[in-house]
């Protein structure tokens, strides 16, 4: 089978912080450096794309030397964490931003929904935002000609088609932009979770496209957090991690990867030392991990504690807040009549939630350790953690903004 | 991103880091016409639409504009207009001025105005700069009209101009002023992507620019000594070729005229490159 992607030593590196006013002298270093033959002064070689872990120069390698191949008629999912590299690539293969380094080949004409209806103008009908969006799309106006009637009737929107599109529902307005995307004649499509747009039913009809478009023989590459679409749409995937490749084969051991990169995605934070506490200080809290198993089933928290003797009777309670910083739950050991006894040196103190599903973002623990009558460590500031992309509900719907923190599986009926 | 033709490879496309600066893609552009034509349509259709007073905006604004330059500087500062009726004199430098004017400041945001579109998907971005001049140009033809029917009133009220056979240039002209906008934008277009605070100091110059071509005064008066500064400006040559042209009064010689045509050729050619480079990696910095 012939390669339709090649892809060779890719790289691209993103500034962070401001460009723009005040570089201009950074800029004037640079470019005299370039013209020295010499490497960018601001770019540090080896450094990678961690956002954990601040960088030393503000040079960010989103993607990092990555090759790869994709071969004619391959349905490709592309997958890993957040901040991956994977929405780069897609940008880079669909050309929106230029490599920093390396370069793609590519064997026929590429179309991307990388976000459905864009350029869609308010004020224009149904049919005329078809003929605008399918032209930048790359649609010539003839294409558009044969295929509207099909895009119309894909949209199901037939009734408005001549009403400015500001009068459509949101529902409305996706439905019609997908199908214009839907539509495009490409050899090779790519796709970024256009599918977490409209109800059930059309989310249905856009996975039931893509598959169409997969098993035509074209080639498809899909970047999705939903492995249930990725399973059923795509015969191989590519794993990224911090801008490099960790796998690329089949579906199955793809997805093996993704998830012990997601439950091992962390290890153990150090906490400093320096970071304002009370407490006897006859043990301390060390470091803490926050894991997430089971896709999501089980979360455990696990905190190191370092102690200097032996301390009977030791109970620790660990709170978990939402960003803003306000408290969801307390899990104490006191709850469940529980007490330890610590040994010199370091104790791993695990908590394990059995059935309780945050959704995805970012929060803080609070930690304190105490024995009977003492507080053994309090710690003032709260620690950081974060819970990757995923869903409770078939839909890969998370709840967002003022739905709540918390999902939890449920069913409606009509009794 | 470089878009070579197959290779031995058979490549449709290849993208790589660096790319050949004076590659200018106009296959490319030329493949999404249909898109540049739907954008301008685009355009003339939400205008239409949002205002209450749709096309008639399109008069008002040149017409109340002759009426401020006619009191302020006709009458009250007293300037000459080479023995032309006021009103005709400046409606001729209004027209193009404005023309060329909201031409580079339409194209100078132009990265800005669309960063939701071209974040998100790509069409050779040369098509945006494009048809903002096109668009531009519907305004254009709409102030031409008023232009042509002010000329008719003052004909009838036996006002003393006539039409030379300079008046041919006159498609030429236009070119050159939508050539110049688009140049001299896209440069400025390239420069406020990197330096943002040049955006601010772009109304300030297009103000000043105005008062160096011959909008409110004929070139017949500006004392020799600054003559070259004012005739510079490319623009100047064309204005003053559209008075001699519809009005039969203006300075103008092949010599100057064919200098401005090379300067804005210059111009462009030297917009589009810069604009291409900057195309390639502006997201990023947006």
């Amino acid at each position: 089978m012939s390669v339709a992607i090649k892809v060779e030593h890719l790289s691209k590196a993103y500034q962070l912080g401001v460009i723009g006013t005040g570089t201009l002298s950074r800029d004037i270093e640079r470019w005299i450096a370039k013209k020295r033959g010499k490497a960018d002064p601001f770019l540090r070689i080896g450094e990678i794309n961690d956002r954990t872990v601040a960088g030393g120069s503000d040079i960010v390698w989103s993607l990092r030397d990555i090759s790869l191949e994709i071969s004619q008629g391959e349905a490709v999912g592309i997958i890993g964490r957040n901040g991956a590299g994977k929405s780069t690539l897609l940008k880079l293969l669909s050309r929106v931003t230029a490599p920093t380094s390396g370069s793609i080949r590519i064997r026929g004409r590429i179309a991307s929904l990388l976000e459905v209806g864009t350029g869609f103008h308010p004020e224009l009908t149904g049919r005329e935002n078809i003929y605008l969006n399918g032209a930048i799309l790359g649609m010539r106006r003839k294409e558009i000609d044969r295929k509207l009637d099909e895009i119309i009737d894909f949209s199901g929107v037939e009734k408005y088609i001549d009403t400015p599109v500001k009068r459509y529902s949101s529902g409305m307005y996706v439905r019609l932009a997908f199908a214009v995307a839907a539509h495009l004649e490409s050899e090779i499509l790519i796709v970024d979770e256009v599918l977490a747009v409209g109800d059930a039913e059309f989310q249905k009809k856009c996975l039931g496209k893509v598959k169409e478009v997969a098993t035509g023989g074209r080639t498809v590459l899909f970047v999705s957090h939903n492995m249930a679409a990725i399973q059923q749409l795509c015969t191989s995937v590519v794993c990224l991690k911090n801008g490099m490749v960790e796998f690329q084969g089949n579906v199955q051991d793809g997805m093996q990867v993704y998830f012990s990169s997601m439950r091992a995605g962390r290890e153990m934070q150090e906490v400093a030392l320096q970071k304002r506490r009370t407490g006897n200080k006859k043990a301390y809290v060390a470091g803490f991990e926050v894991k997430l198993a089971e896709e999501g089933r089980r979360l455990m928290i696990g905190v190191a504690v370092e102690a200097s003797a032996e301390i009977e009777k030791t109970e620790i309670a660990v709170g978990i807040n939402d960003g803003l910083g306000i408290r969801l739950i307390t899990l104490h050991s006191r709850f469940t009549a529980q007490q330890f006894v610590l040994k010199p040196g370091t104790n791993w103190l695990v908590c394990t939630v059995e059935n309780f599903f945050l959704r995805p973002g970012t929060y803080t623990l609070d930690v304190s350790l105490g024995s009977k009558f003492d507080t053994l460590d309090y710690l003032d500031e709260p620690l950081e953690f974060e819970v990757p992309e995923y869903s409770l509900y078939p839909t890969s719907v998370k709840p967002e903004g003022s739905q709540g923190y918390l999902m939890a599986s449920h069913r409606w009926a009509n009794h | 991103m470089e878009i070579t033709t197959p290779g031995e490879e058979n490549w449709d496309m290849v993208i790589e880091a660096r790319s050949n600066l004076f590659q200018l893609r106009l296959r490319d552009v030329w493949h999404y016409r249909d898109l540049l034509v739907l954008l301008v349509r685009r355009d003339f259709v939400s205008f239409y639409k949002q205002t209450v007073l749709g096309p008639i905006w399109f008069f008002v604004q040149p017409l109340i504009t002759t009426l401020t330059y006619t009191l302020v500087f006709g009458r009250l500062a007293g300037i000459k207009t080479d023995n032309l009726p006021a009103p005709l004199f400046y409606m001729a430098g209004i027209m193009a001025w404005n023309y060329f004017s909201e031409c580079l400041v339409k194209t100078s945001t132009v990265f800005r105005d669309n960063a939701h579109i071209f974040g998100k998907v790509y069409f050779p971005r040369l098509i945006m700069p494009l048809s903002i001049v096109i668009s531009n140009l519907v305004r254009f033809a709409v102030q031409a009209l008023l232009f042509f029917g002010m000329m008719a009133f003052f004909a009838i009220k036996g006002d003393h101009f006539h039409v030379t056979a300079y008046a041919l240039l006159f498609p030429v002209l236009v070119f050159q002023m939508a050539l110049l906008g688009l140049g001299t934008g896209m440069i400025v277009s390239a420069m406020t992507n990197r330096y943002r605070d040049l955006a601010l100091l772009i109304a300030f110059a297009t103000q000043l620019l105005m008062y160096s071509t011959t909008v409110v005064y004929p070139l017949s008066k500006v004392p020799s000594s600054i003559r070259w500064l004012i005739e510079a400006n490319p623009l100047t040559s064309s204005i003053e070729a559209l008075r001699l042209g519809f009005l039969g009064a203006g300075t103008f010689s092949w010599g100057s005229f064919g200098i401005g045509l090379v300067v804005t050729f210059v111009l462009a050619l030297f917009g589009i490159v810069i604009f291409n480079k900057v195309e390639r990696n502006f997201i990023d910095t947006v």
